[in-house]
């Protein structure tokens, strides 16, 4: 199908970045890959997991700042224009005002109109409050060119755990930053946001395709790292009368997808630093979807290995991932409309994967 | 006579300490001895003091994941050499936590392979792999 055009664009992305700059930009690099049934086909961006981290003064964690540079770079060169870009979470890593704000003048250099959620790293220190300032509600609703999209805020937790346990808000953001602190909690979406969920949905109709934009995988595949939100069962149910779900969702650093029932779930990479798949941890079971083929093992000797950001291609109420990756081989992970499921274009027989991509 | 009585008399107090005989309490207080070094090695993964830039081992590492510490030694081909798993700690002390390398004998650094070594207790051995 489209492969040719998309080897082009990403020829042209790397021969730019390495400076060969061309001067008149190539129209129509991405062709959309099937009509639109009704609404149109369009495209936006998704970077996310940015974590960018204050070290003191002016000094940031120059590894992650430089992902997140990157990627907004890349983001700026798309062809046709993206629609938006959606940033998915966890911009800072401790999220002060300092982190924050250093974020979001990296993120302000993108050209396109920008949409963002939060990240646990955002939140737990003041719950969100500055982040507000910079990009508004945790949560809300709109409508795209025929499709509805929904960002929710999935990384919150049980009162208790965030309102009585911690003597002070730093504390709890500490507590809560540590993926594998046993002090941490699983995620949630929360009662209130649960009931506006239902409300929104009551109002959308059953063949509207959906896309929503969650931090944490609104599925459960590891509870020890929140690979999980604790509502994801009762979600799915609130999803299934409707003919096409697409949750895009971030937190994780890895590629991953799945397919339940009407709703594909879609993975994205973080710009700042990879993570384990969690099958890696000898001591503690753990649900990566079984359709997922996983990205390389990251190389630490390049600090921007597995790392990298995504385009995505809208069509039929379906999304496809182009994967962006600043030193492995690009991927894509389309919707197979016959098999009714996302796949990866290259990697799907088992017999054609890369050696760094067995996991152990 | 005398000298046999005096060997069985030597065998009844040497007993006790034949190399090869512990108890249980002794095994007991090795293995706290041991869980002590990998909490420490916990905390010091977990904590942004080995480095000088607030970047933590388990950032990147949850549980010591991706460490494959049954696969040292192995060869390195970004070092162009076989290495044990410590050197490889200390590169990234030096580059993502932007730290100072430690001693081969520091404990902290045998704090965190205790640790690493702990999370992935039960993998078998298998040096060189990738």
């Amino acid at each position: 199908m489209n492969h040719d055009i998309v080897n082009d664009r990403r020829r042209f992305l790397k021969a730019t970045m390495s400076g060969l700059v061309i001067s008149a930009l190539p129209i129509s690099l991405v062709r959309l890959s099937y009509a639109a049934q009704g609404g149109s086909d369009f495209t936006f961006a998704y970077i996310s997991d940015a974590h960018i981290q204050h070290v003191k003064g002016t000094k940031f964690v120059r590894n992650w700042d430089r992902g997140l540079i990157r990627a907004v770079a890349e983001a700026n060169l798309l062809e046709p224009k993206p629609d938006f870009v959606f940033f998915g979470g966890d911009l800072a890593q401790l999220g002060t005002k300092a982190e924050l704000d250093h974020g979001a003048e990296i993120l302000s250099g993108l050209k396109h109109k920008m949409h963002a959620i939060l990240g646990e790293h955002d939140y737990y220190l003041d719950l969100g409050e500055y982040w507000s300032k910079l990009y508004g509600d945790h949560y809300r609703s709109w409508d795209h060119k025929g499709v509805h999209f929904i960002a929710l805020n999935s990384i919150k937790t049980y009162d208790k755990w965030t309102f009585d346990r911690w003597e002070s808000p730093e504390r709890r953001m500490h507590e809560m930053a540590g993926l594998d602190n046993p002090n941490s909690s699983p995620f949630m979406v929360g009662e209130k946001q649960m009931k506006w969920l239902q409300k929104d949905l009551s109002k959308v109709s059953k063949n509207t395709p959906i896309i929503i934009f969650s931090h944490s995988p609104l599925q459960k595949i590891y509870k020890g790292w929140n690979f999980w939100t604790e509502e994801a069962d009762e979600i799915q149910q609130m999803l299934k009368p409707f003919d096409q779900v697409n949750v895009i969702y971030g937190h994780v650093h890895q590629i991953q997808y799945n397919q339940i029932g009407n709703i594909a779930f879609n993975s994205v990479m973080a710009t700042a630093w990879p993570w384990p798949y969690p099958e890696t941890y000898a001591q503690a079971e753990s649900h990566l979807p079984i359709l997922t083929v996983p990205m390389n093992r990251a190389d630490p000797f390049n600090e921007r290995d597995a790392t990298g950001w995504q385009f995505m291609n809208v069509h039929s109420g379906r999304v496809d991932l182009e994967f962006s990756l600043h030193n492995n081989t690009n991927r894509k992970v389309a919707f197979n409309e016959a098999a009714g499921h996302p796949q990866d274009m290259s990697y799907v027989d088992p017999a054609n994967r890369n050696p760094a991509q067995r996991h152990y | 006579m005398k000298r046999i009585t005096i060997f069985m008399v030597f065998i009844c107090l040497a007993g006790p300490s034949f190399a090869d005989e512990f108890t249980q309490a002794d095994a007991d207080r090795w293995m706290a001895e041991f869980n002590l070094v990998a909490e420490e090695g916990r905390r010091l993964w977990s904590s942004p003091e080995i480095g000088t830039n607030g970047v933590a081992c388990g950032q990147c590492h949850p549980n010591a994941a991706n460490t494959h510490p049954e696969t040292y030694p192995k060869f390195q081909k970004q070092l162009g050499r076989v290495i044990q798993l410590w050197e490889m700690f200390n590169w990234c002390l030096r580059n993502p936590l932007e730290g100072k390398e430690m001693a081969a004998d520091d404990p902290r650094m045998i704090a965190l392979q205790a640790y690493a070594l702990k999370e992935r207790r039960g993998v078998k051995l298998d040096p060189g792999k990738h």
